[in-house]
């Protein structure tokens, strides 16, 4: 087996064995996935419309910007980092395994929620499920880009806890999760446009679901595309085996990974 | 051909104002166990990881094995094996795990040999997390010469371990010099270096301020043979010599210092058979590396404090 499947086998195996990284990836979003499913199927007939594709943005959201960067951070701040370098593991497999296993992961998860969905609640399920898998890749290209870049930029765990909570508060309250995004007044969808998970929402709806969207769905998936490369090729342009290296000056490069959801909160409302 | 596989010329290293390593020299041959000692903050760890690749030097020329750390990593790490102080490994990877991980990055399979050596064989479904720090230790220390490196940069490989482990360490460095490999090691611990090390080199505040074997270095100092005596009838209370430097009681017991301890333990033996009195215990102790590095240090701390000439 190569050294890479190795590597990803046991960072997927190891991600099972971490308690906080097994209710980000899977307690939270199925138990959130269960109860709100239960109850908002009842309070608001609407929600089941939209339940499967706003459960697994959930999921990506918990799993990967919440369970992506902090064990990235300890690692540097370990000294974990230094170990795998000083035994011949490149920067770039540190970034690309721990996503791909949480992505697989993920993936685990949204397959549950996709399968059991219609037989337990009785929401629809995705009119082109090509497009739906592709939406979903995208969607989850994208968040574990931005991911990783939290986890190679924060200098601590609390910074890296304060940046993942900044993409994942507000992305359950105005990306159109809980509540169609139509019915958000103007000034909550222009910030909700700043977030990656308004875009995956309202791409889930137009290309698997053929519902009318509020912009082209294909504006959403290029931005979202091109803010996920961004997100991996400047977490690996930034990459610092410790925190000797001053984070402050890599705080500016950073930020060209926004710049998408910028873009479209500028252009798209 | 030269057997230097070390080489260090004017490594200088500073931490913003600090100056961590100032112009530093010195190269290690093929399977030599060199020491680097020095008090906390003397620039050890510094050296060895501008050596490991870890930090890039501000001047001076680095090589190991003819490779340049600071910009041939890759190659490096084939022919490198690190144990580094403050390196850790993910918390729930087994140690299993982890040896057949690293030994796939360097395309080598798991060595059963070091893992047994180093009391590993009980613990390779343990994840990291739950091992003890000497248990943390030893497979660090597995992980860096499993792919049989031909240099090995140990930095305080000892710390933290008990005896057994500091034994099976000291057998497992024996062995990697017995096969030709290079070790340079950084340790506070001076009977370590005296027993292991070939040669030793002591920094202070980032200077190299001495350079040799542990006998040499020893030989060169002030340090004075301690000579301790014990006799029935206490005959040597009253005993002189030249060459005794001074002398002192301690409970039954009678010591000198000196400088020659041949002619001095000569004349003690002669005297006690004049006397009639009976030797009951003698024992002669040369100054130690730890002596020695305690002399040293303080002459450089103590220049360093008033530079006047």
């Amino acid at each position: 087996m190569s050294a890479l499947l190795l590597h990803f086998a046991s960072e997927f195996k190891a991600t099972l064995r971490n308690r906080n990284l097994l209710l980000m990836n899977y307690l939270l979003p199925l138990g959130f996935y269960l109860l709100v499913g239960g109850m908002m199927n009842q309070i608001n007939p609407f929600f089941g419309e939209q339940m499967i594709p706003a459960m697994v943005i959930l999921t990506v959201l918990s799993g990967v910007i919440m369970g992506l960067p902090t064990p990235l951070v300890e690692a540097r701040e370990a000294g974990v980092l230094r170990s795998f370098r000083v035994n011949g593991v490149r920067s770039g497999n540190l970034i690309a395994v721990p996503a791909l296993a949480n992505a697989l992961h993920v993936c685990l998860v949204a397959l549950i929620i996709c399968v059991s969905a219609p037989l337990i609640f009785h929401v629809p399920a995705p009119a082109d499920w090509p497009m739906f898998i592709l939406v979903f890749l995208v969607t989850v290209l994208t968040n574990c880009g931005l991911a990783t870049l939290i986890g190679v930029l924060a200098p601590g765990g609390q910074m890296a806890v304060l940046w993942q909570q900044l993409l994942f508060v507000p992305a359950m309250v105005l990306s159109g999760l809980m509540v169609p995004l139509s019915i958000v007044p103007a000034w909550g969808r222009r910030l909700a446009l700043l977030l990656p998970a308004t875009y995956a929402m309202e791409a889930f709806q137009g290309l698997a679901y053929k519902r009318e969207t509020l912009w082209p769905s294909s504006y959403g998936m290029l931005l979202l595309s091109i803010g996920g490369v961004l997100g991996f090729v400047l977490a690996a342009k930034l990459f610092t085996w410790d925190n000797k290296s001053d984070a402050r000056r890599r705080v500016l490069p950073a930020l060209l990974a926004v710049t998408p959801y910028f873009l479209g909160a500028l252009l798209l409302v | 051909m030269s057997d230097l596989t070390i080489e260090v010329k004017g490594l200088t290293k500073r931490y913003g104002q600090h100056l961590a390593v100032d112009h530093i020299d010195f190269s290690v041959h093929r399977g030599e166990i060199f020491g680097l000692l020095g008090p906390n903050g003397a620039g050890k760890t510094t050296t060895l990881e501008c050596l490991e690749g870890l930090r890039r030097p501000d001047t001076g020329r680095l090589s190991i094995m003819g490779i340049d750390p600071t910009t041939e990593q890759q190659r490096l790490c084939q022919v490198l094996g690190v144990q580094l102080q403050t390196g850790s490994l993910p918390a729930f990877y087994t140690v299993s795990e982890m040896i057949r991980l690293i030994s796939a990055y360097h395309g080598v399979a798991p060595q059963a040999a070091i893992v047994d050596q180093l009391g590993l064989d009980g613990l390779l479904n343990t994840q990291y997390q739950a091992l003890s720090t000497g248990q943390k230790r030893r497979l660090s220390l597995a992980l860096a010469v499993l792919h049989q490196p031909a240099v090995v940069l140990l930095d305080e490989p000892t710390a933290g371990l008990d005896v057994g482990s500091r034994i099976a360490l000291h057998d497992l460095m024996r062995d990697l010099r017995s096969q030709g490999t290079t070790i340079l090691l950084s340790t506070h611990d001076m009977a370590e270096a005296e027993a292991l090390a070939d040669r030793v080199a002591i920094l202070v505040r980032g200077r190299i301020i001495a350079i040799g074997t542990p006998r040499e270095l020893t030989a060169t100092g002030n340090g004075l043979t301690k000579v301790t005596v014990r006799t029935r009838d206490k005959s040597l209370s009253t005993f002189t010599h030249p060459e005794i430097r001074r002398h002192l009681q301690q409970d039954e017991y009678v010591v000198f210092f000196t400088t020659v301890p041949g002619p001095v333990v000569a004349t003690v033996m002669n005297h006690i058979q004049t006397e009639g009195d009976e030797l009951i215990d003698l024992r002669v102790e040369r100054p130690s590396l730890e002596e020695r590095f305690l002399e040293l240090t303080r002459e450089a701390q103590a220049t360093a404090a008033d530079p006047s000439p």
